[in-house]
């Protein structure tokens, strides 16, 4: 860990050609993530549709708490304009052009940020949120699985069968535990991205299960496609240095209701 | 005959005009398969540059090309402004403070602009892009030996054939790639710009 971020946390920049869009995104990612900057930049400086190379350059600057910045876009022209202003920059190091699905990838960055990780580590996040339903993880041969689940409820989420990651749970000194959801909402976006931030402090790989499904616990969009209501239990494993503690604090969390 | 910063700039200003003139037929080749904002970006690219060009006089051919970059990427808000921005940038690299350009330093800029091109945005022959325009260009104008108008006519000429080719591609960069095999039988806008650049130059560079 560096010594900037035990003082400051990655920030994010939204480079989109519609205002609107880059408020918007900016504006849900920052509402899981209180204490970073992400910074929505779009249009053009007369308030059309474009990208404006001079605003993003400032934004750039803006966001830089000392952690770094993670730079998301739209459309083509606009990962050009970001990756130039990032070149202009004075330590384009700092700066991080990351392809990743918009929303998805600003949620995921954001969390990944406000739990302190750093600059390579929330780009990693923000790209590796692309596609992020959670992963069958006996099922890879493609039954149908919009019935129902063993829990009783009515699961609606496609299947991605072909797919499927190895279940984590099989790897050697796993630390796992049953823990239940004593809150109402069960594992929806708050208590998610808790969860997810909680994990992002540690040295650990966690995987959530519930029902034949697992999220990686690092995401919070894939462990709130689980769709875990309040009431039911999750499976949570963890693997890594940290495991027995990762362990430990979800059980405490969920313990707390995730302080709902 | 070398080319100087005032040719440079006389150049520009040529180019200027000449985007002024096809504002509108650049407006309609991208509304056919991209966003309709290829013309009125590039007039409000080069209007700026105009206005630049009142307010200071470039000391070398390199520093004029550079001013077109800068103007470039921060005015013109479309795909036009990173990858023009990044060719001019690239080019007056290339031509250093050279305080007269020869027909092969001119050839030299023309293949650093391309390589920026390609940097910038990936796209490659047969992408229906500008590149498609400025590599035959590049080609051309390094086996046109001479003068710099004598370049700069061959690579106009090579630009304009291979603008013209990108008519059957299915475009596989930039907003026309969305629109898969309906984005052929279309001009594509960016290898028309690029064309129209070109030949203004070689027009202006033969009536120096």
């Amino acid at each position: 860990m560096t010594a900037a971020s035990e003082t400051s946390r990655v920030g994010l920049v939204v480079v989109s050609h519609s205002e609107m869009l880059a408020s918007g995104v900016a504006e849900l990612a920052g509402q899981m993530a209180p204490d970073i900057a992400v910074l929505p930049v779009g249009g053009t400086e007369e308030g059309g549709l474009g990208t404006d190379y001079g605003a993003v350059v400032e934004a750039l600057a803006d966001a830089d708490s000392g952690a770094g910045v993670v730079v998301l876009y739209d459309l083509g022209s606009a990962k050009m304009t970001a990756e130039m202003a990032v070149e202009s920059a004075d330590d384009p190091s700092r700066y991080t052009v990351v392809d990743a699905s918009l929303v998805e990838g600003a949620v995921a960055a954001a969390v990944a940020a406000q739990g302190g990780a750093a600059l390579a580590a929330v780009a990693a996040a923000a790209e590796g949120a692309s596609g992020e339903a959670p992963v069958a993880v006996h099922d890879r041969a493609g039954q149908d699985r919009t019935g129902q689940d063993r829990t009783g409820q009515d699961r609606t989420g496609q299947g991605r069968s072909g797919q499927g990651r190895p279940a984590l749970s099989i790897v050697p000194d796993a630390v796992s535990a049953e823990v239940l959801l004593t809150n109402e909402v069960g594992l929806h976006a708050r208590p998610a991205a808790l969860l997810a931030r909680t994990v992002a402090q540690l040295d650990a790989d966690v995987v959530v299960r519930y029902g034949d499904e697992e999220a990686n616990a690092a995401s919070v969009l894939a462990l709130m496609g689980l769709g875990a209501p309040g009431g039911r239990s999750i499976t949570v494993v963890a693997t890594g240095k940290d495991a027995g503690e990762a362990v430990r604090r979800i059980e405490e969390l969920a313990e707390r209701g995730f302080d709902d | 005959m070398g080319c100087t910063a005032a040719d440079v700039v006389a150049a520009l200003r040529a180019a200027a005009a000449v985007v002024q003139e096809h504002r509108d037929e650049l407006v309609r080749l991208d509304q056919a398969i991209g966003d309709a904002d290829h013309g009125e970006n590039l007039r409000r690219g080069f209007t700026a540059l105009l206005s630049r060009l009142d307010a200071e006089e470039p000391a070398s051919p390199g520093k004029a090309l550079k001013l077109v970059a800068t103007t470039l990427i921060s005015t013109v808000g479309g795909a036009a402004g990173p990858l023009y921005g990044t060719a001019f940038l690239r080019a007056s690299a290339a031509v250093g403070d050279a305080a007269e350009l020869d027909g092969e330093a001119v050839a030299r800029a023309l293949q650093a602009a391309l390589e920026g091109v390609v940097a910038r945005g990936k796209a490659v022959v047969g992408d229906k892009t500008m590149v498609d325009a400025l590599t035959p260009a590049v080609t051309a104008a390094a086996s046109a030996e001479g003068s710099v108008a004598g370049v700069l006519s061959a690579a106009a000429d090579a630009a304009a054939e291979g603008a013209e080719s990108t008519v059957p591609m299915v475009a596989r960069k930039g907003r026309a790639s969305y629109l898969g095999e309906r984005s052929a039988g279309h001009l594509d806008p960016g290898a028309r710009s690029t064309a129209l650049l070109l030949r203004a130059f070689a027009d202006a560079a033969a009536g120096a």
